[in-house]
């Protein structure tokens, strides 16, 4: 029942929030900042979880498949597939769960408990799309940006600890890594990626919108919104792979 | 002209206001008085439609506000103003980015149209030289006065506040509880002012509501406050014995 109640409450928030904005100008100039405070400030713990993750996948790979009849190129293809189907879309999307979503639930909570949220509907300001639609917007345009970025930054950090683990040469990495190769797993993850973000943002922005009462409830909201977050991550994963790859 | 008509609120079956009738002049500084937890934020929050009343309506200058869609709402509260008890200033902008907000998303004026009218409001409120801090930057009567000029931007025909000197020393309080009156005056609109200060009563009470346990108990201006002998009202606004003293004083003399 409660959660009837909850998903209830969220689709009528996010219809609101796609509401026509009050004033395009100022909707674009939302939409950059966020795009910076979202998208650009992850590039940095995108690019580091990836370059780690692409190095111990391959090593891992390596390790496992120590087998001289298994050729050694086998593992920048295993490297490829795992970075591409659901490292770079899945695993990162639940990291940028933590740290976006919880941003973006602590921002809106903040607002809520200070009244701000009020001051706006009081200048008869649509809050939910002045607030949550340019996050939303930002996020779903910047994400594919990131997939693409963790699996170049991915595959390359399976290369450098291959090589320099002396289990894998470069030539053996690159056949493996364009072996068999199919362009439709990275429309695949792209389209995961985009759906992903418009999870986190708005759930995250749900939960920070009906934050009510002080600081440490704003504080609970964004622990909600990453929780969550994860768990509709997880099970859009099930479902989008069902409906894209069988 | 603000007409509160029975209107009743209960949150989860707790009736926070009891049938309240009441009506608000333009061109006066009408306060509502009661103890914390009587009822006047829920009450300011009803009239200006954050909260749903259960009952009654409210009549903006003779229209029903209860009544309207949203898009009419929003039309109405494009005349409001609104000082929060909290300040309710956005964080992430600041000073002069928070006065020129409903300028920038309500007319077309020009960079320098908004610039000027943003530099007449701040100065209205005395705070020049601070238009590029942030709220967190600011001293709380600064805040209230970077409120006050958000509200007064666009020229609102109503104006509400809620504990507009709370938190602040007696003469900085006076000096917004005068700046209330004077824009009021000024602009000539309707100011309900929430607030427990018997300084603000005395300073701007051109109309003054008592409410206690979500009912409204009496009403008069400042001076009839003086001569009322209503036991309530009197030990909420004169529980101090000394102050007690000296209108019993003014009352034997009369
Ligand atoms: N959103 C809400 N949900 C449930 N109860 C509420 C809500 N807002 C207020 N109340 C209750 O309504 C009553 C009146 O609260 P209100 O905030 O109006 O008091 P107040 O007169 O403004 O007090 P103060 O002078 O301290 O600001 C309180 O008992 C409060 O618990
Ligand atoms: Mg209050």
């Amino acid at each position: 029942m409660i959660i009837l109640q909850h998903i209830g409450r969220y689709s009528l928030l996010i219809k609101r929030a796609f509401a026509r904005p009050e004033k395009h100008k100022m909707y674009y100039f939302r939409l950059i900042r966020e795009m910076e405070a979202l998208g650009i400030n992850s590039v940095g713990i995108v690019a580091i979880i990836s370059f780690f993750m692409g190095a111990v996948i391959t090593i891992q790979t390596a390790y496992n498949t120590e087998n001289p009849l298994l050729p050694t190129y086998l593992i920048g293809l295993a490297a490829r597939d795992s970075i591409l189907l659901e490292f770079s879309s899945t695993i990162v999307a639940l990291i940028l769960a933590g740290k976006v979503g919880s941003r973006i639930a602590s921002e809106i909570g903040t607002m809520r408990v200070t009244e701000q949220i009020d001051a706006l509907e009081i200048m008869g300001i649509n809050s939910a799309s002045y607030l949550i639609l340019p996050k939303i917007v930002a996020f779903m345009i910047l994400a594919p940006f990131l997939s693409v970025l963790s699996m170049v930054v991915g595959i390359f950090g399976g290369w450098i600890a291959g090589v320099s683990a002396g289990v894998v040469s470069t030539a053996d990495y690159v056949y493996g890594i364009r072996f068999a190769f199919i362009p439709y797993y990275i429309v695949y993850s792209l389209i995961k990626s985009v759906i992903f973000a418009f999870l986190i943002a708005t759930i995250s922005a749900y939960h920070g919108y009906y934050t009510s009462g002080g600081a440490l409830e704003v504080g609970r909201s964004s622990t909600l919104a990453v929780v969550h977050s994860s768990v509709f991550i997880l099970l859009f994963n099930l479902i989008l792979t069902q409906l894209l790859l069988s | 002209m603000i007409e509160v008509r029975h209107i009743s609120k209960s949150f989860d079956g707790e009736q926070v206001l009891n049938d309240i009738s009441v009506s608000f002049e333009q061109g006066k500084t009408n306060l509502i008085i009661g103890k914390s937890g009587s009822g006047k934020t829920v009450l300011l929050k009803c009239i200006i439609g954050l909260h749903e009343v259960d009952q009654g309506e409210i009549y903006y200058s003779g229209n029903n506000f209860t009544a309207m869609n949203i898009m009419d709402k929003k039309k109405v509260r494009q005349k409001f103003g609104m000082l929060f008890q909290g300040g309710a200033l956005f964080d992430s902008l600041t000073v002069e980015e928070n006065v020129r907000f409903k300028l920038d998303m309500f007319t077309g004026m020009t960079t320098r149209e908004k610039q000027e009218r943003v530099d007449f409001c701040l100065k209205r409120v005395n705070l020049e030289n601070k238009n590029d801090l942030y709220p967190a930057e600011l001293s709380g009567g600064m805040k209230k006065r970077v409120a006050i000029a958000r509200a007064i931007v666009l020229n609102p025909r109503y104006l509400f506040c809620d504990e507009p000197n709370s938190g602040l020393d007696p003469q900085t309080a006076i000096l917004i509880d005068k700046l209330i009156i004077e824009i009021t005056e000024e602009f000539n609109m309707t100011t309900i002012v929430n607030t427990h200060d018997i300084n603000s009563v005395m300073e701007m009470g051109d109309k003054v509501v008592y409410i206690d346990k979500g009912k409204k108990w009496w009403e008069g201006s400042n001076l009839d406050i003086l001569n009322t002998d209503n036991e309530e009202l009197n030990n909420f606004l004169f529980a101090n014995k000394m102050v007690r003293q000296l209108k019993n004083i003014n009352d034997s003399r009369q």
